[in-house]
């Protein structure tokens, strides 16, 4: 077997594009940036108050941000082609009389944009780039598909193994876009491009933790010999295993990096949505009454939340998650204090709202009460009558911690929001009309409270997601086996300049679902915003 | 003012002694001290065995006796050895055996003994906090004009470009964790597969800074920082920028940049004083990720060492400090919110 190229055969001709449609969004973005930092006099008054309208350019500090911008991006550019460097004589490279010419040319540049380059030709460069990009990058997602097996490259096999997960994504997609009218806040996520990427990012590793066994190629704790810290597109020794390369290459115990990174995405969203709702119902739960009651209910536990909030998170972890600490039994005590709470949430909810139909209630109650303790029962003392739920102590205390660290935020959060909402008129009305105060808290105040809780909650899972990272970086409450990304990124660190690609596989696969998250938050927030 | 600064002082004492007691009671578990007895004894003692040792070493004490003793407040045991020699938690430790001190915890500036180091707990938090200073310093300076010009530039037009594309900049840092950003700084800008500008350690800026060996950790603890100051900058600017007074100002005819160094600017930079403080706590958290990935031995690395090796002692110094800079930068950023926000000061 050959070794796979990155690109495979159809890089002879789509990479020059590629490299061009690169090098002109680069372009466009530098461009976009001066230009706009530079039309600052020209502004004009609205009811929102002062709102720019573009202009020419008058040096002061938009120059100056401008000149630095140009100077940093020639500086990189520079350093990513080196040829340039050796032109101009500089044959070791950048130094610092090579650094001065690049601080010259960023200004000269800069001043030759603000004085004869059109009015907002970035601007108008900017969205046709951005389409070519789209294109290129389909265009090696697709080709693949009409391609022999193994022509495409190592991006190509890799688009066919995800062949389930573009399945998925492009239905969901579809489906959303069709009724996004009818979908409330979720239908208006595909009015706001931002809130489009961030929600494909995630959906992107949802469906890859799922479909994980279709997408991976190899077993993440298989270890093959003469694999070791192979360069990506590495073919597998004959007939060792049926898939034919390493995609990704191997790390330094010769494990495939692509079935771990894979394996690892589902390794992450088993714990970090879950434990992030736990917070939220914590925090709710202890926040509604804090806020709404006050006294010295409110005075306590806002002490207590700020006393969990002044421990530096990685001391509690380091405190918390250790073999020590399971033998004394403390992560079942927090566990069975903490996982009281969401049927506390729920039982609550259900006995307001229907307090004046006891059946409908008692069914409510009842169903909540059975599933919920069963659950609890298999999950904090790992005693499930009926042998289902269970869950590792390890994993028990790396949840439970994640779950103690984020849900005093939250409570602060949702304290700070019932304090502000409890003022309200219709508050007052439902008093007036004799409701009660759980009533009050669960059905007037918390669903207008939902905005800023969704746009947390996805926020929180990005920051869960890395307090997991720092984790398995440290290598706290995870087997050494584990594919999960914190801990890959640790191992490869290791031997980070013989071979890069360990490490740097599972660093962006976090990076970008992080990054998901957080545009999703903020493409959310800004559609809640606009009604 | 006053009454306020007490309140927050006596809250402050108070959140520290829950805070210590409580990692004293982590660091001190059964299973701890039995670790701590092999280690330091022998490796091979019979349960009984390390039973006998906690008791002879103090440690077989109610857990608050000896809390007390490590604070200073209670006096440190004694008992006589079988063979009649006097040993005592303040007899181990003095140079003059008989007329040692009755009590020696912290209070008396008797932090122990590292078990690990074999070196006096105080002089180690010495020697790698001001390591540590050095790197918060060079990140401060970095991390806080960058975070506030980014900030202020995004907030000075809300929804221009301008301000799109530095908050969509501000969202790639803070979704980039110090490990996931070192690694990438580490391959591409100081490895043989990038540019070899930089060196991926730091343990060379111990004795000597360059700007070869200590960026790159900088910029990766500054970076994950950069992008939430400047949100919460841009957040207290687009708000400044809607008021009424700068409205007034640009109807005078001020210039849109004297409205916004003169008129906007000083009351936009209140709320981002709070989160630069506030920061503290998780500055500390990218110390120890960066000092451990850059093996620049300073405070958070020695927090690493001692919770790995089960340094009793270590691990209770290094609490208290990150507990008190976490408690310190709280209170300075509540009273430092008061003193500069002139309508709550003068009301």
């Amino acid at each position: 077997m050959e070794p796979l190229t990155w690109a495979g055969s159809l890089g002879a001709f789509v990479n020059p594009i590629a490299a061009v449609v690169f090098a002109t969004l680069a372009v466009s973005i530098v461009l976009t940036i001066v230009q706009s930092t530079m039309e600052t006099e020209k502004s004009q008054f609205t009811d929102q108050g002062v709102v720019a309208v573009g202009g020419s350019g008058a040096p002061g500090l938009p120059f100056l941000l401008a000149c630095g911008l140009m100077v940093l991006s020639l500086y990189l550019a520079l350093l990513a082609v080196e040829a340039p460097l050796r032109w101009l004589g500089f044959a070791e490279g950048m130094n610092l009389a090579a650094f001065g010419i690049v601080v010259v040319l960023g200004i000269a540049l800069t001043w030759a944009i603000s004085v004869f380059a059109p009015q907002s030709l970035g601007e108008r460069l900017l969205p046709i780039s951005v389409m070519a990009m789209v294109g290129i990058i389909l265009v090696y997602a697709l080709a693949p598909f009409v391609m022999p097996v193994g022509a495409a490259g190592i991006l190509g096999e890799m688009s066919r193994q995800f062949l389930p997960v573009w399945l998925a994504l492009a239905v969901t997609f579809g489906l959303s876009m069709t009724f996004k009218r009818k979908l409330g806040l979720y239908g208006k996520l595909f009015d706001s491009t931002i809130g489009m990427i961030g929600f494909g990012l995630v959906m992107f590793w949802v469906f890859t933790a799922f479909f994980a066994d279709f997408v991976a190629t190899h077993d993440p704790l298989t270890q093959l010999s003469g694999m070791k810290n192979k360069d990506p597109g590495t073919p597998v020794p004959d007939g060792l295993t049926v898939y034919a390369h390493y995609l990704l290459g191997g790390d330094n115990l010769a494990r495939d990096v692509f079935s771990r990174m894979v394996m690892g995405a589902r390794e992450v969203l088993k714990i970090a949505p879950a434990a992030t709702i736990f917070a939220f119902m914590v925090g709710i739960t202890l926040g509604l009454p804090a806020g709404y009651f006050g006294g010295a209910l409110d005075t306590v536990l806002t002490f207590l939340a700020n006393l969990v909030l002044a421990f530096p998170v990685i001391l509690l972890f380091y405190l918390l998650v250790t073999p020590e600490i399971i033998e004394t039994g403390i992560p079942i005590y927090l566990a069975a204090v903490l996982f009281l709470f969401p049927i506390i949430f729920l039982v609550i909810l259900w006995n307001s709202r229907y307090y004046t139909q006891p059946m409908v209630r008692n069914v409510y109650v009842g169903i909540t009460l059975v599933v919920g303790f069963w659950l609890y029962a298999g999950l904090a003392f790992d005693a499930d009558p009926l042998g289902i739920i269970s869950m590792p102590p390890n994993i028990l205390i790396v949840f439970v911690s994640v779950v103690f660290v984020n849900a005093p935020t939250v409570f602060r959060i949702v304290r700070g929001i019932v304090l502000d909402i409890k003022t309200r008129d219709y508050v007052a009305a439902g008093q007036t009309r004799g409701e009660g105060p759980w009533y009050i808290m669960l059905w007037e105040i918390l669903p207008n409270a939902r905005g800023p809780l969704i746009v947390d909650f996805c926020l929180r899972i990005g920051y869960t997601t890395i307090l997991l990272g720092t984790l398995g970086f440290f290598g706290l409450g995870v087997s050494p086996e584990s594919p999960d990304w914190g801990s890959t990124i640790d191992q490869g660190r290791r031997l980070i300049s013989i071979a890069p690609h360990p490490a740097l596989v599972p660093a962006l696969a976090l990076m970008s679902m992080v990054l998901g998250l957080n545009l999703l938050a903020d493409g959310l927030r800004e559609e809640s915003l606009r009604d | 003012m006053l009454m306020f600064i007490l309140r927050r002082i006596l809250t402050m004492l108070l959140t520290a002694f829950c805070l210590t007691f409580i990692v004293f009671y982590l660091t001190n578990l059964p299973p701890n001290l039995e670790k701590l007895a092999k280690t330091e004894a022998s490796a091979r003692m019979t349960d009984a065995e390390v039973e006998s040792w906690i008791e002879r070493n103090g440690y077989g004490q109610p857990l608050i006796v000896r809390y007390g003793e490590w604070l200073g407040v209670a006096p440190g045991w004694t008992n006589v050895e079988a063979n009649g020699t006097l040993r005592g938690r303040c007899v181990d430790r003095a140079e003059d055996r008989e007329n040692a001190a009755r009590f020696c915890g912290l209070l008396q500036g008797d932090w122990g003994t590292s078990t690990v180091f074999r070196n006096p707990v105080s002089e180690i938090i010495a020697t790698r906090l001001g390591l540590t200073g050095i790197l918060m310093f060079w990140v401060m300076v970095l991390m806080v004009p960058s975070a506030l010009l980014i900030g202020v530039m995004a907030g000075m037009r809300e929804g221009s470009r301008l301000d799109r594309s530095l908050s969509t900049f501000s969202i790639a840092t803070t979704a980039t964790p110090e490990y996931v950003s070192g690694v990438f700084f580490i391959v591409f800008l100081a490895s043989n597969a990038g540019v070899q500008i930089f060196k991926g350690t730091a343990t060379s800026a111990m004795d000597n800074i360059t700007f070869e060996n200590f960026f790159l950790p900088v910029l990766t603890i500054a970076l994950y920082g950069i992008g939430y100051i400047a949100r919460m900058t841009r957040a207290s600017m687009t708000e400044v920028m809607t008021a009424q007074y700068i409205r007034t100002a640009r109807l005078k005819g001020v210039s849109f940049r004297n409205v916004v160094l003169k008129h906007a600017l000083r009351n936009a930079l209140i709320a981002p004083f709070t989160v630069i403080m506030l920061q503290f706590p998780w500055l500390l958290n990218g110390v120890v990720i960066v000092e451990t990935l850059f093996n620049y031995k300073g405070f958070g690395w020695t927090l690493v060492q001692a919770a790995s090796n089960n340094d009793i002692e270590l691990l209770l110094a290094c609490s208290v400090v990150a507990v008190f800079v976490v408690l310190v930068t709280q209170l300075i950023s509540d009273i430092g919110y008061v003193f500069l926000n002139p309508r709550i000061r003068i009301a």
